[in-house]
C-alpha cells in the first residue's frame, strides 16, 4: 500500500501529461495549468526544507564543537543576513542600500572568482589532455587547437582558421553530438516509460 | 583500424568539400532585388478581407485573417488595424494593428468568458480592417465574416511523435515479456560501475570518507533519477563496509529524494542506526556557491572516492580538479555532452551520456530494466535507418516521405 | 627525470601561474593592441533578427544568468538592449535565475540611460521595456509562459499589474511576441529549448558562456535561430552594432589566455614526443 498509492500517482499523472501533449483542449489546458502551479507550491515548500538542513547539520557541527566548526558560522551568518537584507519592510524590490551593496560587493565578486578558476583548471586540463598518443589522439589535438586558435588574430591566416573553426563545430561537432543526443533522448524516453510503469523507482526509496 | 581511419578522415575531407561548394553555390544563387514604387497621389483603396482561417490543432480562440491590398500603395499604408465583433452591425473592438505590407493578423482571442478580448469557438465572428495612410486618411474594409474558430481532439502536427512513443512502448512491452520469460539479455560491461566497489573498498581501507555528488539537476532530470539508483547501490556498499558517506545536494527536492534512498540502502545492510539524516543535506542552489561548498569538504575532508553522477554544468572541471588534486578515486557520470570530456580527463572511469541511464539495468539485472535497455537500442537502429532514408529522400527529392516524417507543433 | 620528461609532467601549479600573469598583464595593457573581430553567422543572425523587427515589436530576453557569470554574459546582454533600445524595439525581461532580480534590474536601468544620451532615445519602463521579475523552477516558468505569462507574473517586478504596463497590452504568451532570446549560464538554455522552443515553437536564440557553446550548435538552425558563445560572441555582437565595449576591451585577456593554452598544449606534446624518443633510442 504504501508503495501502490505513489505509484498510481505516477502513473495517472504521467498519463495526462502524454495525453495532453497530443489533445489541446480547453479542459486539459486548464489541468496543466493547475499541474504546473502545483509543481511551485511544492518546490517553495521544499526549499524551506533544504535550509532546515542546512541549518540543521551546520548548527549540529556548531553545537559539538566539530572539526572546521567556524565556517558553520559564517555559513549561518550569510544566510540570515542575505534573508534579513531581502526582507526588511519598506525597502522593497531587493533595491535597498544593504541588500544591493552585499549583491554587488559580496556576492558578485566571490561568484566571478569561482566562475574565473574554471579557466585555471581547464589550461592546466588541456595541457595534459591534449597529447599526440595516437592517431586518433593527434586528429583531437589538431581540432582542438583550431578551436583555441580562432580567438587569436594571425592575419590571412585568421579567416582560414575562423571557417575551419566554424566547419569544425558545425558539421563533425554537431554530428557527433545529435547522435548522442538521439541516444539520450532514448534513454530519456525509456526511463520516462520506466517510472510511468513503476519498473523503475528508485527515487522512492529502495523497497 | 588506420584504413578505417583513413576512410573516416577521407570521407570528413569530401564532406567539406562538398559543403563548400554547396554554400558557394547558395551564395552565388543569391540576388537582392528591391522595388522603390512611386508614390501615388489619389486617396487610399479599401483593404478587401479574403478569408477567416481557423488555425489547426489547437484548442480553437485563434483565427488567422487575410486580406488584400493593392501593391502599389505599400508605401504609402503606415499601418492595418484589425476590429472584431460578434454581429455585422456589432460593436467592433479594435485587436491590434499590423504595419503596411502585410496582410494577414493572427487573432489570439480569450478563453475567458469575462475577458473582453473573449473570442468563442463555434460561433459567428466578423471583423473589419482599416488602412491608415501616411497622411492620416483612414479607409475601412467591408465587415468580413463570418468566421468560426474550433478546437481539436487530436494534434495532427504530432502524429510522428505518437507513432515513435507507441512503437517504442511496444519495443518496451515486448523486450520486458521476453526478459521475464528467461531470454538472456546481453548487456556490455560497464567500467565504471564495474569499480564502484573497488572505490568503496578503497576508502573502507583508508578509513576516509566517501563523496557523492548528485549534481545541479532538478529531481525529474533523468541524469538525476540514474543517480539515485547508484547512489541507493554505494550507500548500502558503504553501510555494510561501515564507511562514512557524505551527500551535499543542491536542490531540496533532490535531497529529500537522496535522504529517503540512503535511508532504505542503511536499512537493507541491517546498519538503520548508522544513518541520520545529516549525511544527506542540502548546501545551495547556487551553482557556484555549491561548487565552492564541495571544494571546501574535498579539501577538508580528503574523500578518498568521490562520485559525481548526475546532471553537471560549467562546475564539472572545477569538482573533477579538485579532486584530482587530492589524490581520490573519481567515478563520473553525466548525459551532459560537454562536461564529458572534463570528467574524462581528470577522473578514473567515466560513464558517458545513456551509460549513466544504463546504470540501474547493469546494477540490479533486473529483467524488466534490462528490457527496457534493448528496446532502447531497438530504438537506435530504427534511427539510424530513419536517418539514411531521410538523407535519401532528401537527395532524391522524396518529399512525401519528409512530411510524413514532419512534426508541425 | 630528464628535461623532456620534466616539460611532460610539469606542476599544474606552473601552469596556472603564467596564466595569472599573462592573464592580468594582457588586461592592463589592453589598449596597446586591438583584436580583429571576425563576426560569425550564428552570431550574425540574432542581430539581423532585431535588425529586421518594426520599430515597436516586442521580443522576450530571459536573463538566466547569476553573478558568476556576469563578467562573461552582461557584455552580451548590454549589446543586444543598446540595439534594441536604438531600433525601438520593446523588450520584456524576465530572469530564471534566482540571482538575477537586483542584476537585472540595474542592467535595464543603465543601458537605458546609456542609450538616452547615445542614440537619444526616451526609453520609458512600462512602454518601452518592463522587467517582470524571477520565479523558481525555470522549466515550468518557461511552460508557464508559453500559456500566459500572467500564470507565474500577474504583476512585474515592481508590482504593477502586467496588464496595466502599455507594453503587455495584447501579450498573452509567446505568440504575441517576435521572439526570445535567452542569455543563459547554466541549464535554463536546454530547457529553453526544450520546454520553450520545442513545445511552443517560438523564434529561440541563446547567448552563452564561451565553456557551454559548443553544446548548442547543433540546435542550429533547428531549435535555435542564433547563438552568442562567451565575451568573444559579445565582441562579434559589439562589432555589428558599431559600439566597441566590455567584450572588445576583454579580447587581448582572451587572446593571451587562449595563445598561452596553445603553448602549454606544444610544450607538453613536444615534451612527449621527444622523451618517447629518446625511450625509444635508449637514451
Amino acid at each position: 500500500m504504501k508503495r501502490r498509492v505513489p505509484l498510481a500517482m505516477v502513473f495517472i499523472v504521467s498519463l495526462f501529461m502524454v495525453i495532453q501533449y497530443f489533445v489541446p483542449l480547453d479542459s486539459l489546458a486548464w489541468m496543466y495549468q493547475y499541474l504546473l502551479d502545483w509543481t511551485i507550491i511544492i518546490g517553495v515548500f521544499a526549499l524551506l526544507l533544504g535550509i532546515w538542513s542546512l541549518w540543521h547539520v551546520s548548527y549540529g557541527k556548531i553545537k559539538q564543537r566539530a572539526e572546521n566548526w567556524q565556517y558553520s558560522i559564517v555559513t549561518l551568518a550569510g544566510l540570515f543576513i542575505m534573508i534579513i537584507s531581502g526582507f526588511i519592510p519598506g525597502w522593497g524590490n531587493l533595491n535597498n542600500y544593504v541588500y544591493e551593496h552585499l549583491f554587488y560587493y559580496v556576492l558578485v565578486p566571490i561568484q566571478a572568482t569561482m566562475f574565473s578558476l574554471l579557466a585555471f583548471f581547464i589550461s592546466s586540463a588541456a595541457f595534459r589532455a591534449f597529447r599526440a598518443r595516437s592517431i586518433l589522439a593527434s586528429l583531437l589535438l589538431f581540432a582542438g587547437l583550431v578551436i583555441m586558435l580562432r580567438f587569436v588574430p594571425m592575419g590571412p591566416v585568421s579567416t582560414v582558421v575562423a571557417d575551419l573553426a566554424g566547419w569544425i563545430l558545425r558539421v563533425p561537432n554537431m554530428a557527433a553530438k545529435r547522435a548522442i543526443i538521439i541516444g539520450i533522448g532514448l534513454g530519456a524516453m525509456a526511463t520516462a516509460f520506466k517510472i510511468m510503469f513503476g519498473i523503475e523507482r528508485s527515487y522512492l526509496g529502495r523497497d | 583500424m588506420k584504413d578505417r581511419l583513413k576512410l573516416v578522415v577521407f570521407l570528413t575531407v569530401i564532406a567539406f568539400i562538398i559543403q563548400a561548394t554547396v554554400a558557394f553555390a547558395q551564395s552565388e544563387g543569391e540576388t537582392a532585388d528591391s522595388v522603390i514604387s512611386e508614390q501615388p497621389v489619389t486617396p487610399p483603396p479599401k483593404p478587401v478581407i479574403v478569408s477567416g482561417e481557423d488555425i489547426p490543432n489547437d484548442n480553437g480562440h485563434k483565427l488567422k485573417l487575410n486580406w488584400e491590398y493593392p501593391a502599389e500603395w505599400n508605401d504609402s499604408i503606415v499601418r492595418f488595424e484589425i476590429y472584431r465583433a460578434d454581429s455585422p452591425d456589432g460593436d467592433f473592438r479594435r485587436l491590434g494593428e499590423a504595419a503596411g505590407g502585410i496582410f494577414s493578423y493572427l487573432d489570439i482571442g480569450s478563453k475567458k468568458k469575462d475577458d473582453p478580448n473573449y473570442m468563442p469557438n463555434d460561433q459567428n465572428l466578423y471583423y473589419r480592417v482599416d488602412a491608415v495612410s501616411k497622411s492620416g486618411v483612414t479607409v475601412q474594409s467591408e465587415i468580413g465574416g463570418p468566421f468560426q474558430t474550433s478546437g481539436q481532439w487530436f494534434h495532427k502536427g504530432k502524429v510522428p511523435v505518437l507513432i515513435g512513443v507507441v512503437l517504442f512502448a511496444i519495443f518496451t512491452i515486448y523486450f520486458i515479456r521476453s526478459a521475464r520469460k528467461g531470454k538472456d539479455l546481453y548487456i556490455r560491461p560497464l567500467a565504471g560501475i564495474e569499480a564502484v566497489d573497488e572505490a568503496i573498498g578503497r576508502a573502507t581501507e583508508m578509513g576516509k570518507p566517501i563523496l557523492y555528488v548528485l549534481g545541479i539537476g532538478g529531481a525529474s532530470d533523468i541524469a538525476t533519477i540514474a543517480s539515485f539508483t547508484i547512489l541507493g547501490r554505494v550507500a548500502k556498499k558503504v553501510a555494510e563496509y561501515q564507511t562514512a558517506l557524505t551527500v551535499p545536494c543542491y536542490d531540496p527536492i533532490v535531497m529529500s529524494v537522496a535522504q529517503d534512498v540512503v535511508r532504505s540502502a542503511y536499512l537493507e545492510a541491517g546498519r538503520p542506526d548508522q544513518y541520520s539524516d545529516d549525511l544527506v543535506f542540502f548546501v545551495t542552489n547556487a551553482q557556484f556557491a555549491y561548487v565552492a561548498g564541495i571544494n571546501g569538504i574535498m579539501v577538508r575532508d580528503l574523500p578518498a572516492t568521490n562520485f559525481y553522477l548526475g546532471y553537471f554544468a560549467a562546475e564539472s572541471l572545477i569538482l573533477a580538479e579538485t579532486g584530482n588534486s587530492i589524490g581520490a578515486i573519481q567515478i563520473a557520470g553525466t548525459d551532459q555532452i560537454t562536461q564529458i570530456p572534463f570528467f574524462v580527463v581528470a577522473c578514473d572511469y567515466t560513464l558517458i551520456g545513456e551509460e549513466l541511464y544504463a546504470a540501474s539495468a547493469y546494477l540490479g539485472r533486473d529483467p524488466l530494466l534490462l528490457g527496457a535497455l534493448k528496446a532502447e537500442d531497438w530504438g537506435k537502429a530504427i534511427a539510424m535507418v530513419l536517418i539514411i532514408v531521410g538523407v535519401l529522400a532528401t537527395a532524391f527529392g522524396w518529399d512525401a516521405f519528409r512530411e510524413f516524417l514532419r512534426v508541425n507543433l | 627525470m630528464n628535461i623532456f620528461e620534466k616539460m611532460v609532467g610539469l606542476d599544474r601549479r606552473w601552469v596556472f601561474l603564467f596564466l595569472f600573469v599573462v592573464v592580468t598583464g594582457a588586461y592592463f595593457f589592453r589598449n596597446s593592441f586591438s583584436v580583429n573581430v571576425t563576426t560569425t553567422r550564428e552570431v550574425r543572425s540574432i542581430y539581423d533578427f532585431v535588425e529586421n523587427l518594426d520599430p515597436g515589436s516586442k521580443i522576450l530576453i530571459s536573463f538566466d544568468y547569476d553573478p558568476s557569470s556576469l563578467a562573461e554574459l552582461h557584455p552580451m546582454s548590454r549589446a543586444i538592449l543598446m540595439q534594441c533600445f536604438r531600433k525601438g524595439v520593446r523588450v520584456i525581461g524576465v530572469t530564471l535565475s534566482q540571482y538575477g532580480a537586483g542584476m537585472v534590474e540595474e542592467a535595464f536601468r543603465k543601458f537605458g540611460s546609456e542609450a538616452d544620451s547615445l542614440y537619444n532615445t526616451h526609453v520609458e519602463y512600462g512602454k518601452d521595456y518592463c522587467f517582470i521579475g524571477y520565479r523558481p523552477y525555470p522549466g515550468f516558468v518557461i511552460l508557464g509562459m508559453g500559456e500566459n505569462f500572467r500564470i507565474f507574473f500577474p504583476r512585474d517586478y515592481y508590482d504593477t499589474p502586467l496588464d496595466d504596463l502599455p507594453i503587455m497590452q495584447g501579450v498573452r504568451n509567446y505568440d504575441d511576441i517576435e521572439g526570445v532570446i535567452a542569455i543563459t549560464s547554466g541549464t535554463t538554455a536546454d530547457m529553453w529549448v526544450i520546454y520553450g522552443n520545442a513545445r511552443y515553437n517560438m523564434p529561440l536564440a541563446l547567448g552563452v558562456t564561451g565553456v557551454m557553446a559548443t553544446d548548442y550548435y547543433p540546435y542550429l538552425g533547428n531549435a535555435i535561430f542564433g547563438l552568442i558563445g562567451g565575451w568573444k560572441g559579445a565582441a562579434e555582437y559589439e562589432k555589428l552594432i558599431g559600439e566597441k565595449d566590455a567584450a572588445t576591451a576583454g579580447m587581448p585577456a582572451q587572446v593571451a589566455a587562449h595563445l598561452t593554452i596553445v603553448l602549454f598544449i606544444l610544450i607538453g606534446n613536444i615534451g612527449f614526443l621527444l622523451s618517447r624518443r629518446s625511450k625509444k633510442t635508449g637514451n
